[in-house]
């Protein structure tokens, strides 16, 4: 294979025309070949930066190398010290502003493609059959985990390593967080890819009991208390959506992302053998700029909708990753920038009819340092559309801080936790991922569900 | 797995399952629901919590039979098993809240319409056990397809049943029977408790409003997760946009926007009307959509 060290080896992606009317994958990934040669473009660093890019800090250079010989199952072993979950994050990093954003490749030409390389070793391993390493002799102490996402899952994973006997409670009927209900099948497959990262965890011995939800079925001080666990993980996310207040909110047709995604995503909506229905629109809105947004506007286009992005700022400032904005440009969704929702027409049926809208410019900065976009006067204008997906952001669900006595959150509702080590306000009760930051990305809540598993194996070492 | 201990039928197309799920069984609550989801491929339908014995692990449904997941959920046999089943959802009644004094000094009245009978139930056994004496009317259109009365007359001071048709106890809608008792037969009461139908809920409160009868109400809105995840039980509940879910599902009878909740209720009839033409017709149904000769 012929290779442009200055230039990345393509990956191959099903035609924007195609996927638009599909729900499997849009990226296929390396093939072997591929990979070994896109490998052989990494310099072996002695001081590598991406590894200081990664906040899971995994060995870059060291797997890659293995790699470049075509070794994967000790390519595979090497991302294992670090995530549990490769195949997902190789698939959902913001690899553009992490790792690959310090690749020295990148001076001077593509930096090395880390993210679809990790995503290469976790696929074949997964192929060939390669589990992770489950621990020899059990130490007898018991550690539940509250939510299985990827915190949850990561800090359940490592704790079982350590022979700890860990349960984890899910709300839902099925594992996986926001990896299950919220990411989309085309960007992250749920049996190949979700289902199969947590019969790994299983496969260490870690219990999911799903269909729990803590401090309602049983409070954190129950499962100390009465149920004999040693200590606690909260890691329950950040899953309460928000909505702008505006009239016509609460009109049919309007959506939290959350609720289109999990219907879709979760329940399988756009599965006509599934039970589940979904009011899928044909003109759609979707108002944000996220990821969530770009998932929910590409989810809606799949189902047969023309449909619009609706975002107060500009290009520069839209927050989801750059590959997701050109991914749903490319299947012909529509970007409004620069526009923000007045109001929601409603019809006498109480259905969606427009949306009035306004146009922004870019003002002084706020706090955030973006530039703070302001009203044009005059500028309104209806957006004709039947469906209008709100995706503005979510905070923490209050369920379990307002249940569980002593556990400090701060004003967002997060709760309040140590970096390094998870400890809560509360003893014996650890916490990490979207519930303490807020919403995040999968590799934080990774490595904040390995930084509690050493702080939770700390504390009862003691 | 949860499995079906007990089933039932009431009258109506209503059906009472009684199944083993512990965890919900020890912890529920009057006022609080579960969600079902009888198998891999079915919708997650949130059910009240009728009855619970903890030391059984045993918790009562039931359901009426209005659409292709309440259809199908009436096919299961004791011996059968639901996929999922998760609760207890949601507060418990606010009355639980009042200490055993203060109960006391209420004068509670429950209304209930169709369904919605059940769910009362457990709540004015609650009452009773703790040695509070409620007025009950259940209502319905006609005699035949009344639920739950020998049980509610065993535990309720007084239970009035009023029909439309007249074709049993008192002639009139439960509006008319609460009337009756507050105009006429001048019985005072501190708290309604009105629990079935929207649209029953709705008149109610209306006209408890006029009496000036604090009014609780249970709604029963779309749900999907029913853990505040999604927002599609979202309602505007005087000002302010409340989830069903968490912040109820019992609500102030007189803060509740009604006409909007019962709009929204209609969000997925058409897709529902499909699922039960799918359920009908088996394959030969194909979407319905006109364009396929099919
Ligand atoms: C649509 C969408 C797209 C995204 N895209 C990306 C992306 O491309 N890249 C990226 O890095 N990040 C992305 N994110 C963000 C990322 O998914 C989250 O930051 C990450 O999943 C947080 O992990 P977590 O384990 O903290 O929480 P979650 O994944 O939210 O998991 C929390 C789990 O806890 C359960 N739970 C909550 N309360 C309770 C309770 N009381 N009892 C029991 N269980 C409970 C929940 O049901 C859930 O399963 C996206 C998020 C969304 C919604
Ligand atoms: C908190 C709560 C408690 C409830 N308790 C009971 C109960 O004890 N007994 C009982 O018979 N019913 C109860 N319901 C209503 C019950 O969930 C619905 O009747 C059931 O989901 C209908 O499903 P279906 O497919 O058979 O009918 P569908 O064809 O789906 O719909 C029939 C009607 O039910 C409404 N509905 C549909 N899906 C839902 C849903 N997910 N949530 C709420 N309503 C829906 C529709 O708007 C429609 O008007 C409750 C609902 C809620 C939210
Ligand atoms: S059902 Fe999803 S938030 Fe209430």
């Amino acid at each position: 294979m012929e290779v442009d060290v200055l230039k990345r080896v393509p990956v191959r992606e099903q035609e924007p025309k195609v996927r638009a009317a599909n729900f499997e994958e849009v990226c296929l990934g390396y093939n072997k070949e591929e990979a070994m040669a896109e490998a052989a473009r990494c310099i072996q660093c002695k001081n590598p930066q991406c590894v200081k890019g990664c906040p899971v800090n995994i060995d870059i250079p060291g797997f890659i190398g293995e790699l470049k010989e075509g070794k994967v199952e000790e390519a595979y072993q090497v991302i294992s010290k670090f995530s549990a979950l490769p195949a997902v994050c190789g698939r959902v990093c913001p690899q553009e502003s992490q790792c690959e954003a310090k690749c020295i490749r990148g001076i001077k030409g593509d930096a090395v493609s880390i993210g679809k390389l990790e995503r290469f070793t976790a696929d074949a391993a997964r192929e060939a059959g390669i589990k992770p390493v489950k621990a020899e002799t059990m130490n007898g102490k018991k550690v539940a985990v509250i939510g299985s996402g990827p915190a949850g899952l990561t800090c359940a994973g490592d704790l079982a390593k350590l022979g700890y006997d860990v349960t984890i409670f899910e709300a839902l009927h099925k594992a996986g967080g926001v990896l299950s209900y919220g990411i989309p099948e085309f960007r992250l497959p749920k049996t190949e890819v979700v289902d199969a990262e947590v019969e790994n965890v299983k496969s260490l011995g870690v219990k999911i009991e799903t269909n729990v939800v803590i401090g309602k079925a049983i409070t954190i001080d129950e499962l100390l208390n009465e149920e004999g666990f040693d200590a606690v993980f909260i890691g329950s996310g950040a899953g309460l959506p928000k909505f702008m207040g505006i009239p016509g909110e609460n009109a049919n047709g309007v959506f939290s992302a959350n609720e289109y995604l999990t219907r879709s995503n979760l329940m399988k909506a756009f599965d006509d053998s599934y039970a589940t229905p979904i009011a899928a629109g044909s003109k759609v809105a979707v108002v944000g700029g996220g990821n969530v947004a770009m998932d929910a506007a590409r989810t809606a286009l799949r189902l047969g909708a023309d449909v619009h992005i609706v975002y107060r700022r500009s290009e520069e400032e839209l927050p989801a990753r750059v590959e997701e904005v050109h991914h749903a440009k490319e299947e012909g969704i529509i970007f409004d920038l620069l526009t923000n929702p007045t109001e929601i027409l409603v019809d006498d049926e109480g259905n969606v009819k427009g949306m009035t809208c306004i146009r922004m410019e870019l003002g002084e900065p706020d706090e955030s340092g973006r530039r703070r976009p302001v009203e044009v006067a005059g500028s309104e204008f209806t957006l004709d559309v039947d469906t209008v997906i709100m995706s503005l952001g979510t905070s923490p669900n209050p369920l379990i801080s307002s249940t569980t006595e002593g556990l400090d959150i701060n004003r967002w509702k997060c709760i309040v936790a140590e970096e390094e080590t998870g400890e809560t306000s509360k003893a014996g009760v650890y916490a990490g991922g979207d519930a303490v930051t807020g919403a995040a990305t999968v590799i934080l809540a990774m490595g904040a569900g390995k930084a509690a598993a050493k702080g939770i194996h700390e504390f009862l070492s003691k | 797995m949860f499995k079906i201990l007990k089933k039932e039928y009431l009258a109506n197309n209503i059906w009472l399952m009684d199944v083993e799920a512990p965890r919900v069984a020890k912890s529920c609550q009057p006022g609080q629901f579960v969600i079902v989801k009888m198998d891999e491929k079915g919708e997650r339908i949130p059910l009240t919590v009728c009855d619970y014995d903890r030391e059984k692990g045993i918790v009562t449904i039931v359901f009426q039979k209005v659409g292709a997941s309440t259809n199908e959920m009436a096919e299961y046999e004791v011996g059968e098993t639901f996929m999922d089943f998760v609760g207890p959802l949601g507060c418990a009644s606010e009355l639980l809240d009042l200490t055993e004094e203060e109960l006391k000094k209420e004068k509670l009245l429950f209304v209930c319409g169709g369904v919605g009978t059940a769910p009362v139930y457990p709540q004015v056994k609650w009452m009773k056990e703790h040695g509070i004496d409620v007025d009950v009317i259940i209502g319905a259109r006609t005699k035949d397809i009344l639920i739950l009365e020998d049980a509610m007359r065993d535990i309720a001071a007084n239970l009035y049943i009023a029909t439309d048709d007249g074709s049993y106890g008192f002639k009139g809608n439960v509006c008319d029977q609460i009337n009756e008792l507050v105009k006429n037969q001048g019985k005072e009461y501190t708290r309604v408790i009105a629990i079935g139908p929207m649209i029953m809920m709705k008149f109610v409160a209306q006209l408890t409003k006029e009496l000036k009868i604090p009014t609780i109400v249970s709604m029963n809105p779309i749900m999907v997760d029913g853990t505040g995840m999604c927002g599609a039980c979202r309602l505007q509940v005087g000002d302010e946009i409340k989830f069903a879910c968490v912040d109820g599902p019992e609500f102030n009878g007189h803060l509740v926007d009604f006409d909007q909740a019962m709009q929204r209720q209609r969000m997925y009839q058409s897709e529902e009307g499909r699922a039960v033409l799918r359920q009908q017709e088996g394959d030969t149904h194909h979407g319905g959509c006109g364009n396929c000769n099919g």
